[in-house]
């Protein structure tokens, strides 16, 4: 009994020893910070992750911009992060977040920009490529005049039956007929036209949709097939003759720069599905850290009027639940590193406020344990009675927690009130920590000190400040 | 001492006051502001919202002409902070990417630098508020829920456990009426609004109410087999005075921390500490003073009734 409360005392002094290594050093040596081998190989480190609200950003919210009716396939929402994350990624900024967030938004963050405008000019270009049929009855005159004025024609793809219809009823419409988009593009490349040396974008489909541009071009030779980006023609080349391999090229008036970059565009950029961007939110950088120090500093002056609190009510178990707190503190912090888990202002005032709760558990077996010496218990059965009795309502009222929190995870989970899913983390690691510190290593702490001074401190009763 | 138990009538008119003019703050809120019990943030409604940090002072008129000759007539202009702090806060419709990026160039050419690192702009579609919105509603829901079915499932050991969980979840929504009151009323007087941050501590406020309940509630369960025979009024009394001092000492702890954010912290935190501070209060007063009486005086009505049958 006594040797075992020796070594765990030892082993929380272990732990603490490790928590302040963590969260007190700066600088920590390469092979400390590899072991943490759930955390991307790149960017392996002891940091506080800021959210945008701290160090400032941007975060931009978009929605597959469908009509009524239609719903996205996850695959295709999978493609489309890719792409943005591709393009975001480009702009060479500071590890940027790119989200599927539900079944058809998109989250994209980037902390620390200075240039909002220019990052959302690039996520939000769609580079929809699409081949379709003009309209019945359309010139080559008519398409070369439209592609020369880059005039936005449309075209049924993602249209319902019915807008069809009525699409095609209007006049003034110019409705081209989607066969093939550029989500079926297996790869895109710049050759040069081998008679004039002109650059040209190769292209070359998927199988299956392979095999639907055999059989449609087989079926349509003479007529013109369109591509068009964006809404816009980029070419209407003749159908010559079937093409069975799925390979095609396009062209258009290109240089070789204009080619690759529709090239590139084309292999990475090519978006299964338009996006709207439906909320946009700009952080100023200076902005959050300015909040943060305050209320971090208040809540520093709370605690330790906390601290205070515990030591004179409870004496000399109050100094036992301080120093339990002061771990609380440690294991929370490193935690918050090692996850690691995204720091926001209300993350951290939930954090705060978690301290303050925290000795809530103590106070529960202290309560418990001076009633147990009034009824005249010798001390150290006291302090068992008490430990033991409480752990019900304890364990009981912080399940209740855990229990919210996962409830404020899912609705933060749902879309981008990643603020709320921050505080819920926080919240969690904060009650699972503190029933270890408030039960297993106060309870030694008291054990420890009982077992080598307890008949000295039940002669002093206000030790106990019975 | 007090006696919990026989006060209950003083309780339950303080719950009923604390209650009426709750909701008095709700109706004037929605009287004053086209229906919102609570004032609502774009998080919730859409719109677009600019934080705009000036270097040299600018006058409200010139920043609102702006934004009517982009064709945002209904913005509303307001200063943040005090006169030489030179912060204005802009509320507008729903507005595009470009034409944000617009305003804040016309901005800068008509009214005066902008300081960008220390200004933000937020646009949310009404759309996706909605949908926002409708899952708070749920996110409420569930809490409630869960956390019913958590205390009839922790004391199904006493006697009629769903008493325990419906008296729990009465004193929740008490707690949640006057923490919505409060914050109407402060949206009212301040100028406060609804926004996700709030919502994260109205839920938090849900999720520690049941922290008192069941701590008493945790000492009824081991008291009734200890004083077999007594009245269940007298063992509920007992429970509630062996627990007080520890709501308190709790109560007081959690407030330390919060009155030192309120005092000394950032400003955007406030409402968010204030709604949880409040919510704490209320919820320590209905856990004890709604949730404990309600349980006694529910448990009696049946006694009496059973009286009244074995006479009859």
């Amino acid at each position: 009994m006594e040797r075992r409360n020796i070594i765990y005392f030892v082993l929380i002094l272990l732990l603490a020893a490790v928590a302040v290594y963590g969260v007190v050093w700066q600088q920590h040596p390469e092979w400390v910070t590899n072991l943490f081998f759930w955390q991307p190989a790149s960017s392996r480190n002891l940091d506080f992750q800021l959210g945008l609200d701290l160090q400032g950003g941007l975060q931009v919210l978009m929605v597959a911009d469908l009509p009524e009716g239609r719903t996205v396939g996850a695959q295709d929402m999978a493609t489309a992060r890719n792409i943005v994350e591709n393009r975001v990624n480009a702009l060479g900024l500071t590890e940027p977040v790119v989200q599927v967030q539900g079944t058809e938004r998109i989250v994209v963050e980037i902390p620390g920009i200075e240039d909002p405008a220019q990052a959302v000019d690039t996520i939000r270009e769609t580079a929809m490529l699409e081949f379709a049929t003009p309209p019945a009855g359309v010139t080559a005159d008519t398409l070369y005049a439209l592609r020369e004025l880059q005039m936005p024609i449309s075209t049924t793809h993602l249209m319902s039956e019915a807008e069809i219809q009525s699409t095609s009823a209007m006049t003034d419409v110019f409705l081209f007929t989607t066969e093939l988009t550029g989500g079926e593009l297996d790869s895109a490349y710049v050759v040069r036209d081998p008679n004039t040396s002109q650059p040209l974008v190769a292209i070359e489909f998927k199988p299956e949709a392979a095999s639907k541009f055999a059989s449609y071009t087989a079926s349509h030779v003479g007529n013109a097939l369109c591509i068009i980006l964006d809404k816009r023609i980029i070419s209407c080349p003749n159908i010559q003759t079937s093409i069975p391999s799925g390979k095609a090229t396009i062209e258009g008036q290109f240089t070789y720069e204009s080619a690759s970059q529709l090239a590139v565009q084309l292999q990475y950029g090519a978006l299964p599905i338009p996006l709207k961007i439906e909320s946009y939110k700009a952080i100023g950088p200076s902005l959050g850290s300015l909040s943060v120090e305050k209320s971090v500093r208040a809540g520093i002056v709370g605690l330790a009027v906390v601290f205070l609190f515990m030591l004179i009510y409870y004496r000399i178990n109050g100094l036992a639940a301080d120093l339990a707190l002061a771990l609380y503190v440690l294991l929370n912090l490193l935690l918050y590193k090692l996850v690691p888990v995204t720091m926001t202002l209300p993350g951290i005032a939930g954090f705060l406020l978690s301290v303050g709760m925290a000795v809530d558990a103590n106070i529960l077996v202290f309560e418990r344990m001076k009633e147990e010496l009034r009824h005249g218990r010798s001390l150290k059965r006291a302090a068992e009675a008490g430990f033991s009795r409480a752990w019900t309502s304890v364990r009981d009222s912080n399940l209740a927690t855990l229990l919210t929190c996962l409830i404020l995870y899912i609705f933060g989970n749902a879309f981008a009130a990643s603020l709320v899913k921050g505080f819920a983390i926080t919240l969690a690691i904060g009650t699972v920590v503190n029933l270890f510190t408030a039960i297993f290593v106060t309870r030694t702490l008291v054990r420890v000190a009982f077992g080598a001074a307890g008949e000295w401190i039940q002669k002093r009763a206000w030790l106990l400040g019975l | 001492m007090i006696n919990f138990v026989q006060n209950r009538r003083l309780f339950f008119t303080i719950a009923g006051v604390l209650i009426a003019l709750s909701l008095v703050a709700l109706v004037v809120s929605a009287i004053l502001f086209d229906g919102q019990f609570l004032r609502i943030s774009i998080d919730f409604k859409g719109g677009t919202l600019f934080v705009l940090q000036f270097d040299a002072p600018v006058d409200e008129v010139s920043i609102r002409e702006v934004f009517v000759d982009n064709g945002h007539t209904g913005a509303i202009v307001q200063r943040l902070g005090a006169v030489d702090d030179n912060m204005w806060q802009v509320r507008t419709r729903f507005a595009e990417t470009e034409e944000v990026q617009k305003i804040l160039d016309d901005l800068e050419t008509r009214v005066g630098h902008i300081n960008r690192t220390l200004s933000n702009w937020n646009t949310v579609e009404s759309t996706v508020g909605a949908e926002v919105a409708r899952y708070a509603a749920l996110a409420v829901l569930a809490a409630s829920i869960a956390v019913l079915g958590f205390i009839w499932f922790s004391f199904r050991k006493v006697p009629n456990p769903f008493r325990y969980g419906v008296v729990s979840i009465v004193a929740m929504l008490v707690n949640v009426v006057i923490t919505l009151g409060f914050y109407a009323l402060m949206g009212i007087l301040q100028g406060w609004e609804a926004d996700a941050l709030f919502l994260t501590a109205l839920l938090t406020v849900i999720g520690f109410s049941v922290q008192d309940v069941i701590v008493v509630f945790d000492r009824i369960r081991e008291n009734i087999p200890r004083h077999r025979g007594e009245p269940f009024e007298l063992i509920v009394n007992r429970s509630v005075l062996e627990t007080v001092h520890r709501s308190l000492a709790t109560q007081l702890n959690a407030m330390f921390v919060m009155v030192a954010i309120l005092l000394f912290g950032g400003s955007t935190i406030k409402p968010f500490i204030a709604v949880m501070l409040v919510g704490m209060l209320s919820e320590t007063f209905t856990s004890l003073c709604v949730a404990v009486p309600l349980l006694v005086v529910w448990e009696e009505h049946d006694h009496k009734r059973a009286l009244v049958r074995a006479a009859a």
